[in-house]
């Protein structure tokens, strides 16, 4: 089974800085580590890789410091890394993000699977993913927190709902996205942290993958961040009792209320 | 201090601190309680290559490296000296077939033990044969092309829970310290069998037991290297584990003295931190030198041996000794430093003294070590 994982590089932190100016986030003096989700998704492409054969190829979009990130991904038992990186690609939102991810994952060849964390833990938009397997045209299942069965045509997992999860089968090739429940990502051997040490890795530049100019980085990104802040906390709610439409008036009321 | 590692050596260094923080550190209190053998924190020890670092690569291993293996051992113990000395004893059960064993026998058991898919012991205490080991009673007597063994070990760490054992027996009594050999054995070979474990003070996540053999028959072609060399073979064999429990006891120190700055930076007694009263502040410079130096012998005696000078009875001892009473002082002291907190077992320090105690004793006891040093010393000194 060929693997494709797309990983990011994201700041060591959840407390992200953004500039006030640019509303871009700020990376300097920040410890820069493999975005969390990720590494699940990483585990779980080596794990099939052990159990099916094949390989597990990672795919990193970022500049070319990010080569950092596909190393660890080798030292836990990936195979090759690519490193998708042109001051062309910079400044590019999910939209943009996804078609040049889509675009390397087509420069290189056949793939049964892809595999995404379920969102970055800077941006925290889990759009990537979804927007890959659009502009690849091949199903999608995201949230997945198990696989349960897979053969090299299809794969029948487990997908996370906010209460309890469904079972969806889908043929392959497909794209998943994976919370943390579903495994446990290794701590990395010494033979792979060797062997990552050596790694090199192809860098796919705009002139390697001739994508579309109008859709890459900023121009590409139809995106625009008016404004960044931390939401709120979901607090309490409120219980509505009673008979059922004494419910619904008091509801009217209330929706009223707040629309006022 | 930097002690200019090489890049595989940072590797190996930060790798086991990633085990230690992750997986060891968090397992400590339960396995000090449970006194289970950590198999998942061994498993993990092993995924990551850990075994390898003391065996040869043609046996599937890294190179035999002491150094190596104190690097590991020591990050492994700053988290648990307990869990600590199951991977280290594994070492020394290992290091006899390293240096002694033919072709054959390291084709064997050499690669199940670099891959941790086995766990290795070392076999010579026995009841009456401690400091004393040319008290030893256990009895190998060669019929055929087998040797038959009959007596009984005690205070074998991994004991029961290792696979392989390298056991040290009598072959020919009336030679004395001459007439001591060296096998491999089995777990599992009939009349191999295993007696009570140990209740211990501290390290209580390692198992130790009594190996039994009663006419327990193990093929002739077990015996390591010849007939009479069991001593050599054990005294070599400490030459090079002793700086790995040097290391042992060196990380206990290093884990109880962070502990300690650490805590006594959050205690506020007299409207301030404690680390701001200097009575504190010289414990600790005393303490943090103390580990420095500890260290800076045990890295020293490790270079040595892998650089494969021939005489390191002398440092090695050294290493040992000084190693462990720094670790039994410096984890005292850092107890005192968490004050009553410390004695309670709500907090982690207390079994840093324990853990520590037993690194004085065992692999030879300090005073064995002083025995070794001194001896080595006339010697040096009558040679000019």
């Amino acid at each position: 089974m060929n693997i494709v994982v797309c990983i990011k590089q994201v700041p060591e932190t959840t407390e992200v800085r953004i500039n006030p100016e640019t509303n871009t986030l700020m990376r300097e003096g920040v410890k820069s580590i493999i975005n969390p989700f990720d590494m699940y998704a990483i585990e779980e492409a080596v794990r099939l890789k052990e159990r099916f054969g094949g390989k597990v190829s990672v795919v990193t979009m970022g500049p070319p410091q990010a080569d950092a990130a596909l190393r660890e991904a080798i030292s836990m038992g990936a195979d090759e890394g690519f490193l998708v990186c042109d001051r062309a690609f910079a400044g590019s939102d999910t939209w943009a993000t996804s078609y040049t991810l889509a675009g390397a994952i087509k420069k290189l060849g056949g793939f049964d699977l892809i595999i995404c964390g379920k969102q970055a833990s800077d941006g925290d938009t889990a759009q990537v993913g979804p927007g890959i397997s659009t502009h690849l045209n091949i199903p999608q299942v995201t949230y997945v927190k198990k696989i349960e069965e897979a053969t090299d045509k299809s794969m029948k997992v487990e997908r996370m709902l906010e209460e309890g999860f469904e079972i969806i089968e889908t043929p392959l090739p497909a794209l998943l996205t994976v919370v943390k429940e579903i495994n446990e990502p290794r701590i990395p051997s010494l033979r792979g942290l060797m062997k990552a040490k050596s790694a090199k890795f192809i860098t796919f530049t705009q002139k390697e993958l001739q994508l579309d100019p109008q859709q890459i980085g900023l121009c590409g990104s139809p995106t625009q961040v008016v404004k960044i802040f931390t939401p709120p906390h979901r607090v309490g709610g409120q219980i509505l009792t009673g008979e059922i439409p004494d419910i619904a008036k008091q509801l009217v009321d209330l929706v009223k209320a707040e629309v006022n | 201090m930097d002690y200019l590692l090489t890049d595989e050596q940072k590797m190996i260094k930060e790798l086991a601190h990633k085990i230690a923080e992750e997986k060891i550190r968090p397992a400590a209190a339960k396995y000090d309680i449970s006194e289970e053998y950590p198999w998942d924190v061994l498993k993990v020890m092993a995924e990551s290559d850990m075994f390898g670092l003391f065996i040869p690569e043609e046996y599937g291993g890294f190179a035999t490296s002491v150094f190596n293996l104190c690097l590991a051992t020591e990050e492994f113990s700053r988290a648990c000296g307990g869990i600590a000395v199951c991977y280290a004893a594994s070492a020394l059960g290992t290091f006899p077939i390293v240096l002694f064993g033919d072709d054959e026998q390291k084709k064997k058991y050499l690669p199940d033990l670099a891959k941790g898919k086995k766990v290795a012991a070392f076999a010579i205490t026995e009841p009456e044969a401690g400091s004393d080991a040319s008290g030893i009673k256990t009895t190998a007597k060669k019929e055929g092309d087998h040797y038959i063994l009959n007596g009984l070990k005690h205070f074998i760490t991994n004991g029961g829970d290792a696979e392989t054992y390298v056991v040290i027996a009598m072959t020919n009594k009336s030679k004395g310290a001459r007439g001591a050999s060296a096998f491999i054995v089995e777990k599992g070979t009939p009349g191999f069998t295993f007696g009570k474990k140990e209740d211990k003070f501290g390290i209580r996540a390692s198992s130790t037991r009594e190996l039994i053999f009663t006419d327990c028959k193990i093929p002739a072609k077990n015996l390591l290297s010849k007939e009479g060399m069991g001593f050599i073979v054990t005294m070599k064999t400490f030459d090079m584990s002793r700086p790995g429990v040097a290391a042992q006891a060196l990380g206990i120190a290093q884990g109880a003295l962070e502990l300690a700055v650490k805590y006594v930076r959050e205690r506020v007694q007299f409207g301030k931190p404690i680390s701001s009263f200097q009575g504190i502040q010289w414990m600790l410079a005393d303490m943090a030198t103390e580990v420095e130096a500890a260290r800076g012998l045990v890295y020293s005696t490790a270079r040595m041996v892998d650089a494969g000078i021939k005489d390191v009875a002398k440092e090695s001892a050294m290493a040992k000794m000084y190693a462990s009473d720094v670790a039994m002082k410096v984890t005292v002291d850092a107890l005192q430093l968490f004050g009553g907190y410390g004695y309670m077992k709500d907090y982690p320090i207390e079994k840093y003294v324990r853990d520590a105690k037993i690194t004085q004793i065992y692999e030879g006891t300090n005073q064995v070590q002083r025995n070794i040093i001194a001896l080595a010393l006339i010697k040096e000194m009558a040679k000019i």
